[in-house]
């Protein structure tokens, strides 16, 4: 009797401390669409900022978020993927292979603000990419690419080593087993890592902060080497920069890049579970 | 072919052995080679289509030795049987016959395997097309789980494709019935191969490794995970598979060996730990008069 009550009270507390996680996010997702909800129009999403950006909307910054965001893509998914690919197919475990691994968990460590000031020193200043979009997408590339790389190999370590024997035993070349036999099993993991990289490629401020995004840009970028605005600095410099700016306008923007966010987020979920449902071993 | 030890040969050698008064090693190496000797129906006949020989086969992980010295001759279109304890190197030693060990981190193999005759570890020699002509059949049914039951089969003639095989439905449905398994499955190709029974699932990867037309089929304990019906099915499979293609089993099922298997090789470990082999032959001769001790009290139950 003791003990069930004992049971019962430590599923409560259990409960309550997931509670203790959900509360907040639900907090801020809430208030965000109740307040944004009403500033988010057709106009808002599909016109240029009016009036030092305190009316009209914010397309400029919709479609750079959307563009660095494929721009990191591009660059970050073949590196990241073929690296790790290299890491849990080839690499034998040495010092070498060591040090990469060691030196991959701490950059997934730094602050972004240092991507953000290596970006300016590397792309901005020494390869002379200007404030750019190349250089705001490589930035936020070098900054993802530990993530993929993690999850990647990750991906790929979960596949059982059988299957790569039984390729061989088909008389497969280490190559043809990995890109016909492994992949395709780990593609769903990888999937996922990747998407889970670029959500935190798109929702960052600081590693644009230098090297592409802009206060004020009333028009669509023209080649990679033009600048941008961008959703997250666009947000930040709403609610501080600008005095008087409509607190609907800051909820709206908030609104809309949170669901450009969690939509990628939503894929990688469906991806993963569709996946999941089509393997079993 | 010269290679071959004769008959005469392997008597002179153990004789003389014994005249010697030589180790009791020796006496049992040569003793080995004159039972070897005595089971080659066809002296030589390893050198055809499917035959391997093996010569003095030693292979290990590192700095450990699993299987030492093996000598013997597997006989094309014929069942051989490798029993032996747990931890006798069976399995290493199958996979040194289409060089999948050396795909373990650490291991080795040393001697020579021939396969028609000629060195499979010869310089040189690449070992994705000796697998493509010595096929594995694995312990746990393992197709690919991302793939329909067509391209399971399909999977070994693809990975050497990269662009449309030719005549592939045809490869597959006959590898599907060389397997026993088209009647079952032709109305699901499409369907995961996950889908399927145990057993169904084994005569798939059966499928699978016939697709690729292999010379030589290796299967490391290929119904131990299988019920009795699923295991007889099998072993059915492989009486039918004999007549063209030559097999190699390890099993760990006594009556399973004597039931399905032309020749029986017995393994077991030294004090070092290494597998040995102790006795091969006829399998009606190892399993009515071993002329080794261990072989008898291995096959009548008395240890491993
Ligand atoms: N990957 C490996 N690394 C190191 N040692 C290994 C490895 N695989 C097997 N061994 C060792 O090699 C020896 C022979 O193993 P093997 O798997 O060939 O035996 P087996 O006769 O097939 O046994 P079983 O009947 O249990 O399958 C064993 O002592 C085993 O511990
Ligand atoms: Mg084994």
């Amino acid at each position: 009797m003791r003990q069930r009550i004992m049971q019962r009270v430590g599923f409560a507390l259990l409960a309550l401390t997931s509670l203790i996680v959900v509360v907040p996010i639900l907090l801020v997702v809430g208030i965000i669409v109740a307040r944004g909800l009403n500033a988010v129009s057709w106009e808002f999403l599909t016109a240029m900022p009016r009036e030092g950006m305190r009316a009209g909307g914010i397309l400029p910054a919709i479609v750079g978020t959307i563009l660095l965001t494929l721009g990191t893509a591009l660059a970050a998914i073949p590196v990241g993927v073929a690296g790790a690919i290299y890491l849990s197919e080839y690499a034998s475990d040495n010092i070498f292979t060591r040090s990469i691994r060691l030196a991959i968990i701490n950059l997934a460590g730094i602050p972004s603000v240092v991507y953000g000031l290596f970006g300016l020193g590397l792309f901005v200043i020494f390869l002379r990419f200007g404030t750019s979009i190349l250089a705001g997408s490589l930035t936020l590339a070098i900054m993802t690419l530990p993530i993929i790389v993690s999850t990647t190999e990750e991906a790929l370590r979960s596949v059982p080593m059988e299957f790569r024997t039984v390729s061989a035993s088909l008389g497969g070349t280490r190559w043809q087993g990995i890109w016909k036999i492994i992949l395709p099993q780990a593609f769903p993991g990888i999937v996922t890592g990747v998407l889970l990289g670029l959500l935190r490629a798109a929702g960052e401020t600081a590693p644009i902060l230098f090297t592409v995004a802009t206060f004020f840009l009333p028009r669509l970028p023209q080649s990679v080497f033009d600048q941008t605005m961008a959703l997250p600095y666009h947000l930040f410099v709403i609610s501080t920069q600008v005095p008087g700016m409509p607190m609907e306008i800051q909820y709206g923007t908030a609104l809309v890049l949170l669901v450009l966010v969690l939509s990628l987020n939503l894929v990688a979920t469906l991806l993963r579970s569709y996946f999941r449902r089509r393997r079993q071993w | 072919m010269n290679n071959l030890i004769t008959r005469e040969d392997t008597n002179l050698v153990a004789k003389l052995a014994r005249t010697i008064g030589a180790s009791p090693k020796l006496a049992t190496e040569a003793s080995l080679a004159q039972a070897q000797a005595e089971t080659n129906v066809r002296v030589g006949a390893a050198v055809s289509a499917g035959g391997m020989t093996i010569e003095n086969l030693t292979a290990g992980f590192a700095d450990f030795t699993a299987v030492s010295n093996i000598s013997l001759e597997i006989i094309p279109n014929k069942i051989t049987a490798i029993i032996g304890p747990s931890g006798s190197g069976k399995s290493t030693f199958l996979r040194c016959l289409d060089r999948l060990h050396e795909e373990v981190r650490g291991a080795w193999a040393g001697g020579r395997v021939l396969l028609c005759g000629e060195d499979i570890y010869a310089a040189g020699v690449d070992p994705v097309q000796i697998r493509r002509r010595v096929g594995m059949v694995f312990q746990k049914p393992n197709p690919f789980p991302t793939m329909s039951i067509y391209d399971n089969v399909a999977a070994g003639l693809r990975l050497n494709h990269f662009r449309r095989v030719p005549q592939l439905d045809e490869k597959v449905e006959q590898a599907l019935r060389q397997a026993a398994l088209w009647d079952e499955v032709k109305d699901k190709l499409q369907q995961s191969g996950a889908a399927l029974s145990g057993g169904q699932q084994q005569r798939l990867c059966i499928a699978r490794c016939l697709a690729v037309e292999p010379e030589v089929i290796l299967m490391d304990e290929p119904a131990s995970a299988l019920d009795p019906i699923a295991t007889l099915k099998i072993e059915e499979l492989m009486r039918e598979l004999a007549r063209e293609y030559t097999i190699v089993i390890v099993t760990h099922n006594m009556q399973q060996a004597g039931r399905v298997s032309d020749f029986t090789a017995f393994l077991m470990m030294d004090e070092d730990r290494a597998g040995r082999l102790v006795e091969y032959g006829h399998t009606k001769q190892i399993f009515t008069n071993p002329k080794d001790k261990r072989t008898e009290d291995y096959i009548t139950g008395r240890f491993g």
